[in-house]
């Protein structure tokens, strides 16, 4: 499925109880496309994207990771998420491991690679994301800035096709903000596939390749960043943009 | 431009703190004296150990009888230990009707296994993966060789019903701990898991074993055992015993554990699943090693309470520690008004020795895993 998307979701549905968290979901991500997605609280962004690797199930319609359509299947849930790394907002590194730990664990434990390797690799990516003097510290003793990017390189050991961020910035101090988003501008420019949601427009503008906003579990609308910013086609996302870029 | 007085033009010196804030007298003011109803306190258990403690002390020690053929001296000087009728009974405290020729193998026994457990609780020790494996796998086909015999290597047969005092109450408490831990932490995954009867049947069993005493479960363990096993088929009569501490233990602290694995954030869940970790890895290396942390004080006061919990296989024909003391204590020869005192007195000190051990190491750990996870 070299060529196809990457994602598709077709007419996702999916229900908390009797509360329609997402409603008629229809999305087709490209390989090495970016997409951003924004929208008001409890829209229901970050449930979108936890259903890509299965954090979230949904009740009805399609959502097909790289050609692998999620699931019951255990073991299609497990290689989906071989290839789809997550960036949490509240990091969710592991305390009891150091920041090396952190991120050679799946790559020994998953892919059977030899530890040594495997370290390699982990340092490889913690001096891309500029923190390899902090290799052997426990996450407590780092910063919100620096977990944040132990938790995108550990995620990046993993080699992922696509690379998920769920509101990456939106725990952290205003002056480690910037050092984050570098970390994932670089990897946009990369070319790597990723599905951000963030209130960071700045971002969404310089790295999105399409943006969406989403209200009441539905995207209202989807376009590219000039269009979407210039040109807002709805109301609702007239309404929130005339809020977000005061 | 006139130079300002307060201003300071480079780091002052870093002074001590005042002398009543540090060294013994800090401590003291800090810890005993620090508001008057904590002063009231210390003075009142002051007197009272002033009071209780110099006669006890000297009740233990200095009057007390250290050496006697039997209970002559012992009754003459009612107002010490009789501590001869420990030494006197020692070996039968610790061995119990032990062949006595062959008591070296038990000795040997428990030295092995004092040195591989110091050597896998020793957080720095070298090599303690070989080290568990010899402790969980070796030692216990090499400890039951050698207490019960093995006549093609010319050890003589013990019968375990010979077995008694410390080397039963130590061998019961740790196949106990040992046995209990991880089924304990199968029966807590268990209750917390997804699929019904795996859930329902770990529910049973917990609410089953806990509404029960412990000596239920050992009659219930000695009485329905042969059931579950072939016919013509009769276990040593030690294993009901120790099949019920085990079975006993694994329920309380299922519950413990269970407590530590609801703890954990879900995030520390989701992200070693969005990692790619399938159900049992992630427990093992994220999930367990975080919340059996968090349980420690509650396992090891579960463990502390099953050591001393032991003493109840002598409902169900063993002879422990207490009943060998119980049985010494009835020998005529030594009767007099001392001999309660002194032989509940060496009990209770055997099982504080060891319960405070545990629970010093416990918080030695404790203080450890701290460290490392300043949050």
């Amino acid at each position: 499925m070299a060529n196809g998307p990457i994602i598709e979701f077709v007419d996702v549905h999916k229900w908390y109880g009797a509360f329609h968290v997402l409603r008629a979901i229809n999305l087709t991500v490209g390989r090495g496309e970016r997409i951003v997605v924004c929208g008001p609280s409890g829209s229901g962004k970050s449930t979108l994207i936890r259903c890509v690797n299965r954090l979230e199930e949904h009740q009805r319609g399609v959502i097909r990771v790289d050609g692998v359509e999620l699931s019951r299947d255990l073991r299609a849930v497990d290689e989906v998420r071989r290839e789809v790394g997550m960036v949490f907002q509240s990091f969710n590194l592991f305390p009891h491991l150091t920041v090396l730990e952190n991120c050679a664990l799946a790559p020994i434990w998953v892919r059977k690679t030899p530890k040594r390797e495997a370290e390699e690799l982990a340092m490889r990516f913690l001096t891309r994301v500029k923190i390899p003097e902090q290799a052997l510290k426990y996450p407590g003793q780092l910063s919100g800035g620096q977990q944040q990017r132990v938790a995108i390189a550990r995620a990046l050991c993993m080699n992922p096709k696509i690379m998920l961020f769920d509101e990456p910035t939106s725990a952290l101090d205003p002056e480690m903000v910037k050092e984050v988003l570098d970390a994932m501008t670089e990897l946009a420019n990369e070319g790597m596939t990723m599905v951000v949601v963030t209130h960071e427009m700045g971002f969404a503008r310089n790295v999105a390749d399409r943006v969406a906003f989403m209200d009441e579990g539905e995207i209202v609308e989807i376009n590219a960043p000039n269009e979407f910013f210039a040109h807002p086609q709805h109301e609702r996302t007239k309404a929130f943009l005339s809020q977000i870029l005061r | 431009m006139a130079a300002v007085a307060y201003v300071r033009h480079a780091s002052g010196p870093m002074l001590p703190p005042p002398l009543a804030q540090r060294g013994a007298i800090g401590w003291m003011r800090a810890n005993l004296f620090s508001s008057w109803s904590s002063t009231v306190v210390t003075f009142l258990i002051a007197a009272f150990c002033l009071w209780s403690l110099p006669d006890l002390i000297a009740w233990a020690t200095v009057r007390a009888v250290w050496r006697a053929p039997d209970g002559v001296l012992c009754r003459a000087h009612q107002d010490g230990a009789c501590w001869a009728f420990i030494a006197a009974k020692l070996d039968y405290f610790r061995y119990g009707s032990y062949t006595q020729t062959e008591r070296w193998r038990v000795d040997a026994v428990e030295a092995i296994g004092a040195v591989l457990i110091a050597w896998l609780l020793w957080p720095r020790a070298p090599r303690r993966g070989f080290g568990a494996i010899l402790f969980f796998i070796v030692y216990p086909i090499v400890g039951f060789i050698l207490l019960r015999g093995a006549l093609s290597l010319g050890l003589p047969l013990v019968d375990t019903q010979l077995w008694g005092g410390i080397l039963v109450s130590l061998l019961t408490a740790l196949v106990g701990i040992v046995f209990s831990l991880p089924l304990g932490v199968l029966l807590a995954l268990g209750r917390r898991s997804r699929l019904p009867i795996v859930k329902a049947a770990s529910v049973v069993f917990i609410e089953a074993v806990r509404g029960v005493p412990f000596i239920a479960v050992l009659y219930m363990a000695e009485n329905m055992l042969p059931l579950f096993l072939p016919p013509g088929w009769s276990p040593d009569r030690f294993i009901p015993p120790l099949v019920g501490a085990v079975l006993f233990a694994a329920a309380y602290l299922a519950e413990e554990v269970r407590g530590g694995l609801q703890t954990l954030p879900r995030g520390q869940y989701e992200g070693a699943m969005a990692l790619g970790l399938g159900y049992w890895r992630l427990t093992g290396l994220v999930i367990l090693p975080q919340a059996l942390t968090l349980v420690i004080p509650g396992l090891v006061n579960n463990f502390i309470g099953l050591f001393k919990d032991t003493t109840l296989v002598s409902s169900v024909g063993m002879v422990d520690f207490l009943a060998a003391i119980d049985n010494g204590l009835k020998d005529t020869a030594w009767s007099g008004p001392t001999l309660l005192p002194t032989g509940y007195g060496f009990a209770a000190l055997f099982y504080f020795v060891f319960c405070y051990a545990m629970s010093r190491y416990s918080a030695a750990i404790e203080r450890r895993l701290s460290l490392g996870r300043r949050q």
